[in-house]
């Protein structure tokens, strides 16, 4: 967990639990820290506790036990609409029965704001998402991609220091999305706002934020900068969950320093790094990244453990290629390499053998 | 084709119980056949005598009378004519009946003149007014139940008011609608915090409140109406509860039923559940994060519900009050029991005219009243508020 | 005309299916004790009898306006009904009940005395076979009287004597004869005066003395309860309610018979039956209102009989075992002061005067 110290921390969560029934905890011993302007992204899979957790901090529902702090305040016992965060709602929750403008001068007319400021900052959140010429419109006429852009409009509109978003964009097409992914962080980073965004979308968590909290099962399993939770899972279920992952399982024969072996349940053996194994003996399951596994024997370490492979299909993707191989009984390892001049086309049925770098080949918990 | 033979039932069904029974008031609200069938020579004969003057009829219209008479009598149909044309002037009915025996024994070709034979059988025969209503009635169709039923009546000089002391049935319509506002209002301002805890409680609760709400369906109408009796009586449950607290004194106890108080409370607790299940159903589709957004930018509770979840619950109430407000206008049972006389509703009349005086011409002409200000009120709430805005569901 | 005939012929064919069925037959009446004490007394009997399965239908209350609907559908379903006199009028004016000949189609008594004879005055209508006398008169709370009884009619107008409230009929029929009495009108004279405007207004406005204190009934049981509730000091009612709230409730009532008025019920057979059902109904009609079979009918329901043959065949009651003579409507000592029910008059004057009534009413 990246180390912040308490005093800049804008919004904290400390050893948060929720349960809706008293009996059930959705939410297990949540500890979470953000600084002002960070975008943070929770991400996991549904029923994890992201919008549980979303909830929490916008005042809709009460923590069982701990403490939510926003501004070094502990905010358990303010109303929602005194907390002052801005939240976008996956459905947008526009309000059909008033105009566009309507919509966006609510929040400010409830804060007493003059009618011509109330229309003057209308105005500038209407342009800031390319709407100005929208406000006399209901909700109903305009598209989902112009519905979403109010919503963002109006969340922001009064200027809260803090925005939520529950899965703003999961209504939205693919291409759409990435647009207003784009929107959305530039926006965000434009105006130095600490944003919580919640989805359930890796690829939209990893380009969008500063930091990363992968949710499971009521917890967060890692919090991490997006590099480093790609790149170094700390747990089986983040290198499960993020990106794609070759998985092989067996028991740690020894440990040195920053590199094991593991004995694969076929009686192989491979060089791994220890992240979650203390001592041999452990069972474990390893993790490589298809694009890190190699099978050019020249770029391997000379006394590197190799693993025989058969060639199960080959799949043309234009910039890479991707092999599905049967390695060490697993029949969907997965191995990508770039369409580069040199690179080869292995066809179904061909045996080599392959190997990777230590460090890419991760020891995590069985 | 194929579609059609699909709802041949459902068309059938709605023919049958919808389009002819609408028809055939709308028919009856002004057929008027019988005079003319009866008497046919009769009114042929009267059409050239002056109903405005002050001579009787001439020997050939008694005599027209007398040849339709004994053709009438031998079908039985003189007393039904009396009955009709009683509706109109008092005595008739007893006139046509009494006549009948003595008329019977006349032969038309050879027991001639009959103008003083007539009138030693029956004075009405002699009273111009006896010639006047027929004339007045033999038309085949009638404005005279539609000016029945706003408290006028067809006469030789045209149109014009009941005697002050029989009007009735304009006042009836419009404390119908009066009381029917306040019953539809009453039911609004209950129904709404009902229905609004059914759609925000969790499930199990909100089930259990909507056996609650439904109960009443599942007991008669007039048990429930009848339960309300002994709750409201001056011995009630009610005024019994108030005296053993100490708020009223048993001297002075409420008069709460036999009244319009009565029916309006019996006719709200009865209709409730036709204005809580739209509104329900409404409110159970206004999502929830429409109030958590609104909150998040600052609103109050209030706020909350008064600008973003009461809008959006409008189309619920629109619904539930056109439905209680028109089952609220035809309800007869409920006023009859506890209506007392200042509760009653037009409907009790039609009941009345449909079952007691068995006119039900008048009866008609008030149904089709009652129906024509139903459309308005449905055609004005369109141009208001919109058709659009009312929803089930 | 056209129109008319498709609907009729429409509702015809709807009606159809439910046409009655060989040896069964339908017979309308009131429901409630007094269809009880018609069981009792007719049917079992007629069915032992004459095999004849017999169907209740407790529709009297809208018989004239259900067998007027029948008609016109042309597919008439009842075969004998229970009706008050005046609908029995009605009906029989409208074309909608047999005519009856009492001396050929109705039994004569014991004694050999023709049936025209026997039933007498009764037979107020053509079409009409009597089965009871029953009068409606006040009962009041011993109770809430004080030590003076009420033995005068004129009670019921005597708010400083009897304060508190009274249930009268929601009609004018008894009540406007009931005012006039009261307002000095000689009772062979009621009638007369009635027929005239003024008649009408003296009656309402001798009324309108009481409007305040009265609760006005719709159903004949509505008088009984509010008694037993001790919501009225007096109404008015069908004295064979009046008898079950008394003797057999065991409520604080008693009797005003003072002016009671003289009503009846019976039979009418409904017009446009097939000639096989006439038959039957007309049979039943001849057991049913034979003088032994009114006479028992008295045993369950303090109804008087309406034949005169039948008087001294009255005996106790089923249940209660108590002489049932004293509690007729046609006793000696009931009926030394009555008032019979003018049919005509009420045949002519009702609509008119109801809208008078309920104008006053809602004033
Ligand atoms: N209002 C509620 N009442 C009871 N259980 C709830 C409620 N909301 C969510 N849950 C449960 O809590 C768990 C977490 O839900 P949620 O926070 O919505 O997950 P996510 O947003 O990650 O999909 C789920 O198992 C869900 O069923
Ligand atoms: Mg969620």
């Amino acid at each position: 967990m990246t180390d912040l110290s308490n005093d800049a921390a804008f919004v904290e969560f400390q050893r948060v639990q929720k349960s809706y029934d008293g009996e059930i905890l959705v939410v297990k011993d949540l500890n979470l820290s953000m600084p002002k302007g960070e975008f943070l992204t929770m991400l996991g899979p549904s029923g994890s506790g992201k919008t549980t957790c979303l909830m929490m901090l916008a005042g809709f529902e009460t923590a069982t036990h701990g403490e939510i702090m926003l501004d070094g305040q502990p905010i358990n016992n303010i109303p929602p609409h005194k907390r002052g965060i801005g939240m976008v709602f996956q459905n947008y929750a526009l309000f059909p029965h008033m105009t566009v403008a309507e919509n966006l001068s609510f929040p400010l007319e409830v804060r007493k704001i003059g009618k011509s400021d109330r229309e003057a900052k209308v105005k500038r959140a209407l342009d800031m998402v390319q709407m100005g010429d929208f406000g006399n419109r209901r909700p109903a006429q305009l598209s989902g991609g112009q519905q979403q852009r109010i919503a963002l409009a109006r969340a922001l509109v009064f200027e809260p220091e803090l925005v939520l978003m529950d899965e703003p964009l999961g209504a939205l097409d693919k291409q759409l999305r990435e647009h207003m992914q784009f929107e959305i962080t530039r926006l965000a980073h434009e105006l130095g706002i600490t944003t919580v965004y919640v989805t359930h979308d890796q690829t939209e968590a990893l380009t969008m934020s500063d930091r990363v909290a992968v949710f499971d099962d009521g917890r967060i399993q890692q919090l991490a900068p997006p590099d480093q939770l790609y790149e170094e899972p700390e747990n089986s279920f983040v290198a499960q969950f993020i990106g794609e992952n070759n998985t092989l399982e067996g028991t740690v024969k020894s440990i040195n320093g920053n590199t094991c072996i593991v004995t694969l349940d076929d009686g192989s053996e491979i060089d791994a790094m220890p992240v979650n194994v203390s001592r041999p003996g452990e069972r474990t399951t390893v993790s490589i990244r298809p694009e890190r596994v190699e099978f050019n024997k020249d770029r391997l370490h000379s006394d590197a453990h190799t693993l025989k492979a058969q060639v199960k299909e080959f799949i043309y993707m234009g910039d890479v290629f991707r092999f599905r191989m049967s390695v060490a009984g697993n029949d969907d390892f997965i191995v990508k390499t770039r369409n580069a001049p040199d690179a080869v086309r292995l066809k179904p049925g061909e045996e080599i053998e392959i190997g990777w770098l230590t460090q890419d080949c991760r020891a995590l918990d069985a | 084709m194929r579609a059609l033979m699909l709802i041949a039932p459902l068309l059938v069904f709605v023919l049958l119980s919808f389009v002819i029974p609408i028809a055939s008031m709308l028919f009856r609200s002004v057929e008027n056949g019988i005079v003319s069938e009866t008497l046919p020579l009769t009114v042929e004969a009267l059409d050239g005598w002056d109903a405005d003057g002050d001579q009787l009829p001439d020997e050939a219209i008694y005599e027209a009378f007398v040849r339709d008479m004994v053709v009438a009598i031998e079908a039985k149909k003189h007393t039904r004519l009396g009955s009709r044309l009683n509706y109109e002037e008092t005595g008739m009915s007893s006139m046509f009946r009494k006549s009948g025996r003595a008329l019977k024994k006349l032969n038309p070709d050879t027991d001639g003149p009959f103008k003083d034979q007539l009138i030693d059988i029956h004075d009405g025969f002699g009273e111009l007014q006896t010639w006047r209503v027929i004339k007045t009635h033999s038309v085949e169709v009638t404005n005279g139940y539609f000016l029945n039923a706003i408290d006028m009546q067809r006469t030789h000089e045209g149109a014009v008011s009941q005697p002050e002391d029989k009007q009735i049935l304009v006042k009836l319509f419009i404390r119908t609608m009066f009381m029917s506002l306040i019953i539809t209002g009453s039911c609004i301002l209950l129904a709404y915090p009902i229905s609004y805890l059914l759609a925000t409680l969790p499930m199990r609760v909100s089930n259990l409140l909507m056996i609650l709400v439904l109960l009443p369906f599942w007991t008669s109408l007039l048990v429930r109406t009848s339960a309300w009796k002994v709750m409201l009586q001056q011995q009630g449950v009610i005024n019994d509860t108030l005296v053993w607290l100490g708020l009223v004194s048993d001297s002075a106890r409420l008069i709460i039923i036999n009244n319009q108080i009565g029916t309006i409370i019996a006719m709200t607790h009865i209709l409730l559940p036709f204005m809580i299940l739209p509104m329900y159903s409404v409110m159970q589709t206004i999502p929830v994060t429409y109030t958590r957004a609104a909150k998040s930018m600052g609103a109050t509770n209030w706020t909350t519900f008064w600008r973003i979840y009461f809008p959006q619950s409008i189309p619920g109430i629109g619904a539930g009050s056109i439905l209680v407000f028109i089952l609220s206008i035809g309800y007869y049972i409920t006023p009859e029991i506890v209506g007392g006389t200042k509760g009653v509703f037009i409907s009790n009349r039609i009941a009345y005219h449909i079952s007691s005086s068995l006119n039900w011409g008048l009866a008609a002409a008030l149904g089709t009243i009652l129906l024509g200000v139903v459309l308005i009120l449905y055609w004005a709430y369109d141009k208001i508020v919109g058709i659009d805005n009312v929803k089930l569901g | 005309m056209k129109l008319k005939n498709t609907l009729l012929m429409a509702a015809a064919c709807v009606t159809a299916a439910g046409g009655a069925m060989a040896e069964e037959m339908t017979i309308v009446s009131w429901g409630g004790a007094y269809s009880k004490s018609q069981l009792k007394a007719y049917h079992e009997p007629y069915s032992a009898k004459s095999g004849v399965t017999i169907l209740n239908d407790d529709s009297s209350a809208e018989a004239v306006a259900k067998l007027r609907a029948m008609n016109e559908a042309g597919n008439v379903t009842w075969d004998v009904v229970d009706v008050v006199a005046s609908d029995a009028i009605r009906l029989c004016d409208e074309g909608l009940a047999l005519e009856i000949d009492a001396d050929t189609q109705l039994a004569a008594a014991p004694d050999g005395t023709s049936a025209s004879e026997d039933f007498g005055d009764l037979l107020v209508s053509d079409c009409f076979i009597p089965q009871i006398v029953y009068s409606t008169t006040f009962g009041y709370r011993t109770d809430m009287v004080g030590d003076t009884p009420p033995t005068d009619i004129c009670a019921v107008f005597d708010l400083d004597a009897y304060p508190g409230k009274r249930a009268l009929e929601k009609r004018p029929i008894n009540n406007v004869e009931w005012a006039l009495l009261c307002d000095g009108v000689a009772k062979d004279d009621v009638y007369d005066v009635l027929e005239t405007e003024e008649g009408q207004n003296r009656a309402l406005a001798k009324l309108d003395t009481i409007k305040d204190s009265v609760v006005w009934w719709s159903a004949g049981a509505d008088t009984p309860q509010l008694l037993a509730d001790g919501e009225i000091v007096m109404g008015s009612t069908y004295n064979g309610r009046l008898f079950s709230v008394i003797e057999e409730q065991k409520q604080p009532v008693a009797m005003l018979w003072d002016a009671q008025v003289f009503d009846l019920d019976g039979w009418i057979i409904p017009a446009g039956l097939s000639e096989e059902r006439q038959k039957r109904a007309l049979d039943y009609i001849m057991f049913a209102t034979d003088t032994q079979r009114l006479a028992d009918q008295a045993k369950y329901i303090s109804y008087g009989p309406a034949r005169a043959s039948s008087a001294p065949l009255v005996g106790q009651h089923a249940e209660l075992g108590i002489e049932m003579a004293p509690h007729m409507p046609t006793d000696p000592n009931n009926a030394q002061n009555t008032f019979l029910y003018n049919y005509e008059f009420w045949a002519d004057y009702r609509d008119d005067i109801d809208a008078k009534f309920q104008a006053w009413l809602a004033k």
